[in-house]
C-alpha cells in the first residue's frame, strides 16, 4: 500500500492507502472528515465537491493517491474559531440548505465559482451548479445565498 | 418571544454548514465490519444454484449469507401496513416479502446474497466471485398490461397479477350523473413511474451487544419507532425492549425513507449472528434500484357536465403499479391517498373510481412526496383544461363556477373526506393577480416573435394531509396507529429539551419546535433543544411523512406544553402562596392576576427539581410531561400554481420561465422555512412535468435509468426562480391551525406546468402529452401534427 502524504485544511497529513482509494473514502474514513458526502457513483451529484489547490474537485472522481502533495480543503476548514465563511453565513441567512447532505459540496462549489466570477449573475451560478444537485431546496434559495454570498466575499 | 411566525434562522444549519451533522454511513462502531448486497440481475428468474465457495476465500471475508441462511433462521418477511380488501370483500393478496429471497427473484436489484468482509472493497470484490445460476422467467413490466390475461404471473397466488381491485364512491349515483350530462370530457392519463433520490444513499448498521443481548439499528429512516416496530415484532423477533433503533442526521427521505427495507433486516439479523456491528451503505446505483419508486399510474377518466359547464360526475378507472413485492405502506397509496382525492377543490356531486393495483417485475412502488395526492391532482387538473376545450369555457371560469365555496366548509365529499377549511376562490384569484395572468396575451405574442411557443398553466388544488386520525386510517385498513407523541423535559435550570416522535431529515423541527416552545414557556430559543429519531430517548413516535409534522407532532407538542403550564403555575401558586386560579403566565413569568407578585419560569422549574418549598402531598416534583395527539380529522391545505413555459419548436426544449404559487397552509410558524418546503416541492413537479422518468426496458426488465446519467434530476439550469405566496384558513381541529407544507410543492404544480406546455403547444395543434414532456416528446409531438397537416 502506498504511503500518501498531503496537506488538509492546513495540516499535513500522511497515511498508508490501497491504491484504488478514492479521495473522499480517504477523507471521510481515514481522517474522519466526514463532511463531505457520497451521493453518487457517476460524479454527478456534487455532493463530495473539495478544493485540491484552491479549485473545486469532484472528491470521488480522484485517487487519494492523485492528491500527493496537494493542498486539500475541506467543509471542516471553512470556519475558523466558530465564524462561518461568508459563504456558509449566507447559506444560513438564505435558507440555501435543508437535509444539509448536499450543502457541503455546495459551499465548496460556490466558493470556487466566486474564486473564478467575483460577481456572477443568476444565470452564471444556475449554469455553474451544473455539477451540484440538491433535491430539497428547489435550488432558489441556494442561488439567492451564492448571489448573496459572493457580494459578501467581495467585501 | 413572538418567534412564532417569524423567520427564525434555523438552528440546525451551523452543523450542516461546517461539516458536523452526523449521517448514518459517517458513524463507525467499534470492530465494525461491512456488508454488501448481491442483487439480481434478472427481472424474473428462478434461482437454481448459488456458489459462494470462492467469494468465502476472498481477503477480507466474515461470512456470506444467502436467502437459504436466511430462511433456516425461521425470521419473518417485510409486512405491509395496510390491508386494503377488494370490490368483492376479499382482502388483497399480500405475498411473501423476504430480506433475502431464496428461491426466484422479482425484479432487478432483489437481494439473493450479502458478503460480509472487514472492508467494503473486500466485501464488494468478493461478491463479484460468487455464481449465482438463474433459469431466467418472462417478466412483466408494464402496469397497463399487467392484469391482461396472458401476462407473465409474478405471483401465482395473484391472478392476473392483481392485488386486489377497489372502489370507493358511489356508482349509481355517478351514473345517474353521466345520464343526464349534457357533455362528458373523456381522458386517457400516464402518471410516470419516478425515482424519489433522496441525496443521501440508504445506509444502515446493524448492532449486538452480546453482554446485554440488545440490538441497535442505525438506519437512514423518516420514523425510527415504525421500523422497530415492523422490524422487531414481524421481521426478526426482537422484542421492543432489547431493539434501539437509531435515525440520526438524514439526508432527505420525500417518503423513501418511511419503508421497512430488507438491508435493515438483513445488517441486523447478521449482526446477531456474527456478534459484530455491520455496517451497509447504498451506491447510487443500488438505490435507483432497491429504493421505492413512487407514482406509475394508468388511468381512464371521464367527467359529466351540464350545458353550462357545471360538473355532474367523475368517473375513474385506475391501473397502480405495486411492483414485485408489497412494499410497507403501498397498498394505501392509490386507494386512500388518492381516490379520496378525487372531489379535488370541486363541487362535484357523484364520483366513483375503481382502482386495481397490480404486481410487476419492478422494484416496489410506495409513497413519494404527494403520494396519491399527485396523481389525483394532476388527472382533475388535466382534465378539467380538457374539458374547458371542449365546453369552449374559459379554464378559470370552469373552475370558479365549480369550486366549493368559502362558506361551504365543513364540506362533505362524495369520496370520504369531509374538509375543515379553505378559500380556493382567493388563491385563485391571488394567484391570477401575481401571475399577471390578464397580461399574459401579450407576452405570448411577444415570445412568437422570438420564434418561441409560450404558454400559462393553472392548477386549483387540494391535498389531505396531517396523517391522520387513527380510528378513520384503522377503519379503511391501516394497521398501525396515526397518532404522535411529544415529551418536554424542563431541566431544573429552566433549559428545556422537546423528544418528538417526528423526524426531521430537512423539514427543520429542531428550529419550527423550538419557536412553539420558546414562545410558550418564554425562555430563549438558545434553551430548548429539539431531540428525535432514537427509540431509547424519545417515548415513540409515527414519524414523519404526509405532511404530518406540525400538524400532529407539533399538536402533540402544544398537549405537552400545556401540561408543563398547569404543572408549573400549581407549583407558582405555592410559592406565591395564591390560588392556581389567579395565576397568569406571561412572558416567561407567573404572576397572581391584580398584583405585582411575580416568579419567573426559571425559579419554578428549580422548585420542582429541589422542592424544599412544595406542595408534596399534591404534587410530584420535577417538570417532564408528556403527551400524545391524535388528530380528529386530516387538514387539507390547497391553493392555485400558474406556470409558464416557453417551447422552443425547434428543439422542443421547455423552459419554465416563471411560477406563481399561492398556498393556504395554515397557521405557520416559520415563513421561511414554508416558502423553501414549496420550493422544493415545485422543483419535484416540474422535474417529474418535464425531465424525470423511470424507464425500463419492457422485455427483459433492466432498469435503463439506473444512474444520474440516465435519471434526469432537476439541476439548477431546469428550473426558475419562484414566487411563493401563502392565503391561509386555519384549520379548525388542531391546536395550531397548521395544516401542513412538505408535499403542497409537489402536488399542485405538475399539471400547472403540463397544462402551461399544452397552451404553448396548441396554437400548432398539439392538444396531449404524456410525461415528462421531454424535449424529444414535445418535438415529435409537434412534428407528428406538422407531418399529418403535410
Amino acid at each position: 500500500m502506498p504511503t500518501v502524504s498531503m496537506t488538509v485544511n492546513g495540516k499535513a497529513v500522511s497515511a498508508d492507502v490501497e491504491t484504488r482509494t478514492l479521495l473522499v473514502h480517504y477523507l471521510r474514513e481515514s481522517l474522519g472528515l466526514t463532511g463531505t458526502h457520497v451521493g453518487c457513483d457517476t460524479s454527478q451529484c456534487g455532493a463530495c465537491v473539495v478544493h485540491v489547490d484552491g479549485k473545486s474537485v469532484k472528491s470521488c472522481t480522484m485517487l487519494a493517491a492523485q492528491a500527493q502533495g496537494a493542498k486539500v480543503a475541506t467543509i471542516e476548514g471553512l470556519a475558523t474559531d466558530g465564524k462561518l465563511h461568508p459563504m456558509q453565513e449566507a447559506f444560513r441567512d438564505n435558507h440555501g440548505l435543508q437535509c444539509g447532505f448536499c450543502t457541503p459540496g455546495m459551499v465548496m462549489s460556490a466558493i470556487d465559482l466566486v474564486q473564478n466570477n467575483a460577481s456572477p449573475s443568476e444565470h452564471d451560478v444556475r449554469e455553474w451548479l451544473e455539477g451540484n444537485i440538491c433535491r430539497c431546496t428547489g435550488y432558489h434559495n441556494i442561488v439567492k445565498a451564492i448571489l448573496a454570498g459572493a457580494q459578501a466575499m467581495r467585501k | 418571544m413572538g418567534f412564532v411566525g417569524t423567520a427564525v434562522k434555523r438552528k440546525e444549519d451551523f452543523r450542516f454548514l461546517t461539516g458536523g451533522g452526523t449521517y448514518t454511513d459517517d458513524i463507525n462502531r467499534p470492530g465494525q465490519v461491512h456488508a454488501y448486497v448481491v442483487r439480481s440481475p434478472h427481472a424474473h428468474a428462478n434461482i437454481k444454484k448459488i456458489d459462494k465457495s470462492a467469494a468465502e476465500k476472498a481477503p477480507g471475508v466474515v461470512a456470506i449469507f444467502t436467502g437459504a441462511d436466511y430462511a433456516a433462521d425461521k425470521k419473518g418477511g417485510l409486512p405491509c401496513g395496510w390491508l386494503i380488501h377488494s370490490k368483492d370483500g376479499t382482502p388483497m393478496v399480500e405475498p411473501p416479502h423476504p430480506p433475502l429471497v431464496a428461491d426466484r427473484v422479482r425484479h432487478v436489484g432483489d437481494q439473493v446474497a450479502v458478503v460480509i468482509a472487514e472492508t467494503r472493497d473486500q466485501a464488494k470484490s468478493a461478491a463479484e466471485l460468487i455464481d449465482v445460476q438463474y433459469q431466467e422467467l418472462p417478466a412483466i413490466i408494464s402496469t397497463g398490461d399487467a392484469a391482461k390475461p396472458n401476462a407473465p404471473q409474478v405471483w401465482e397466488q395473484a391472478k392476473n397479477n392483481t392485488c386486489y381491485d377497489w372502489h370507493l364512491g358511489d356508482k349509481a349515483a355517478t351514473d345517474a350523473a353521466f345520464a343526464k350530462a349534457s357533455h362528458v370530457t373523456k381522458i386517457d392519463i400516464v402518471n410516470q413511474r419516478l425515482i424519489p433520490n433522496a441525496m443521501e444513499p440508504r445506509a444502515a448498521i446493524g448492532d449486538f451487544d452480546r453482554a446485554t443481548g440488545d440490538y441497535t439499528l442505525y438506519t437512514t429512516s423518516q420514523n425510527p419507532h415504525v421500523i422497530r416496530l415492523l422490524m422487531g415484532a414481524f421481521v426478526l423477533q426482537i422484542p421492543e425492549h432489547k431493539l434501539r433503533v437509531v435515525a440520526p442526521d438524514v439526508g432527505g427521505g420525500f417518503g423513501s425513507k418511511i419503508f421497512h427495507y430488507a438491508e435493515e433486516a438483513i445488517v441486523t439479523w447478521a449482526a446477531g449472528k456474527l456478534g459484530r456491528p455491520i455496517k451497509w451503505t447504498a451506491d447510487r446505483s443500488e438505490s435507483f434500484m432497491s429504493d421505492c419508486h413512487g407514482r406509475d399510474h394508468v388511468t381512464h377518466a371521464e367527467l359529466a357536465m351540464d350545458k353550462d359547464g357545471k360538473f355532474l360526475g367523475l368517473k375513474v378507472s385506475t391501473t397502480a403499479a405495486m411492483g414485485a413485492y408489497l412494499s410497507t405502506f403501498a397498498s394505501s397509496v392509490p386507494t386512500y391517498l388518492y381516490a379520496t382525492l378525487l372531489a379535488g377543490v370541486y363541487a362535484t356531486p357523484a364520483i366513483y373510481a375503481e382502482v386495481r393495483a397490480v404486481f410487476t417485475n419492478t422494484v416496489p412502488v410506495d409513497a413519494y412526496r404527494g403520494a396519491g395526492r399527485p396523481e389525483a391532482t394532476y388527472l382533475l387538473e388535466r382534465l378539467v383544461d380538457k374539458a374547458a376545450r371542449e365546453m369552449k369555457m374559459d379554464r378559470v371560469e370552469i373552475r370558479r363556477k365549480n369550486m366549493i365555496p368559502a362558506n361551504a366548509f365543513p364540506y362533505q365529499t362524495p369520496v370520504a373526506l369531509q374538509y375543515d377549511s379553505g378559500d380556493y376562490q382567493s388563491t385563485l384569484e391571488m394567484a391570477l393577480k401575481a401571475s399577471d395572468y390578464a397580461g399574459f396575451e401579450k407576452r405570448r405574442t411577444d415570445a412568437k416573435a422570438k420564434g418561441k411557443l409560450r404558454g400559462i398553466g393553472i392548477s386549483t388544488y387540494l391535498e389531505a394531509c396531517g396523517i391522520a386520525p387513527s380510528a378513520v386510517a384503522g377503519a379503511l385498513g391501516a394497521r398501525a396507529g396515526l397518532y404522535e407523541s411529544a415529551e418536554v423535559r424542563v431541566h431544573p435550570t429552566g433549559s428545556v429539551t422537546v423528544f418528538t416522535g417526528s423526524h426531521s431529515h430537512g423539514q427543520g423541527h429542531e428550529t419550527t419546535f423550538a419557536q412553539i416552545v420558546a414562545d410558550t414557556l418564554g425562555v430563549p430559543m438558545e434553551s430548548v433543544e429539539i431531540s428525535h429519531g432514537d427509540t431509547n430517548k424519545v417515548q415513540f413516535g409515527m414519524g414523519t411523512y404526509g405532511s404530518r409534522s406540525l400538524a400532529v407532532g407539533g399538536s402533540a407538542l402544544v398537549k405537552a406544553l400545556d401540561k408543563v403550564v398547569t404543572k408549573a403555575k400549581r407549583i407558582a401558586a405555592h410559592l406565591m402562596e395564591a390560588s392556581v386560579a389567579d395565576i397568569e403566565f406571561k412572558d416567561g413569568a407567573f404572576k397572581v392576576a391584580g398584583t405585582d407578585k411575580s416568579v419567573p419560569f426559571g425559579q419554578v422549574a428549580l422548585t420542582a427539581y429541589v422542592p424544599h418549598n412544595y406542595p408534596i402531598t399534591e404534587l410530584e416534583p420535577g417538570l417532564d410531561e408528556k403527551a400524545f395527539y391524535d388528530p380528529l380529522n386530516f387538514t387539507f391545505p390547497g391553493g392555485c400554481h400558474i406556470c409558464e413555459v416557453e417551447v422552443d419548436p425547434e428543439t422542443g426544449v421547455v423552459q419554465v420561465v416563471k411560477f406563481t404559487a399561492v398556498d393556504d397552509v395554515g397557521k405557520v410558524i416559520n415563513p421561511m422555512i414554508v416558502e423553501g418546503q414549496v420550493q422544493g416541492g415545485i422543483a419535484q413537479g416540474i422535474g417529474q412535468a418535464l425531465i424525470e422518468n423511470c424507464v425500463y426496458d419492457n422485455k427483459t426488465g433492466q432498469l435503463l435509468t439506473g444512474s444520474y446519467m440516465d435519471y434526469t434530476m432537476p439541476r439548477a439550469d431546469d428550473v426558475p426562480s419562484y414566487d411563493v405566496q401563502t392565503h391561509n384558513t386555519m384549520c379548525t381541529h388542531n391546536p395550531l391551525g397548521s395544516k401542513g407544507v412538505g408535499e403542497v410543492g409537489a402536488i399542485g404544480s405538475p399539471p400547472a406546468v403540463i397544462n402551461a406546455v399544452l397552451d404553448a403547444l396548441g396554437p400548432v395543434g398539439v392538444s396531449d402529452i404524456t410525461m415528462p414532456a421531454s424535449p424529444h416528446r414535445v418535438w415529435q409531438a409537434i412534428n407528428t401534427v406538422k407531418a399529418a397537416a403535410e
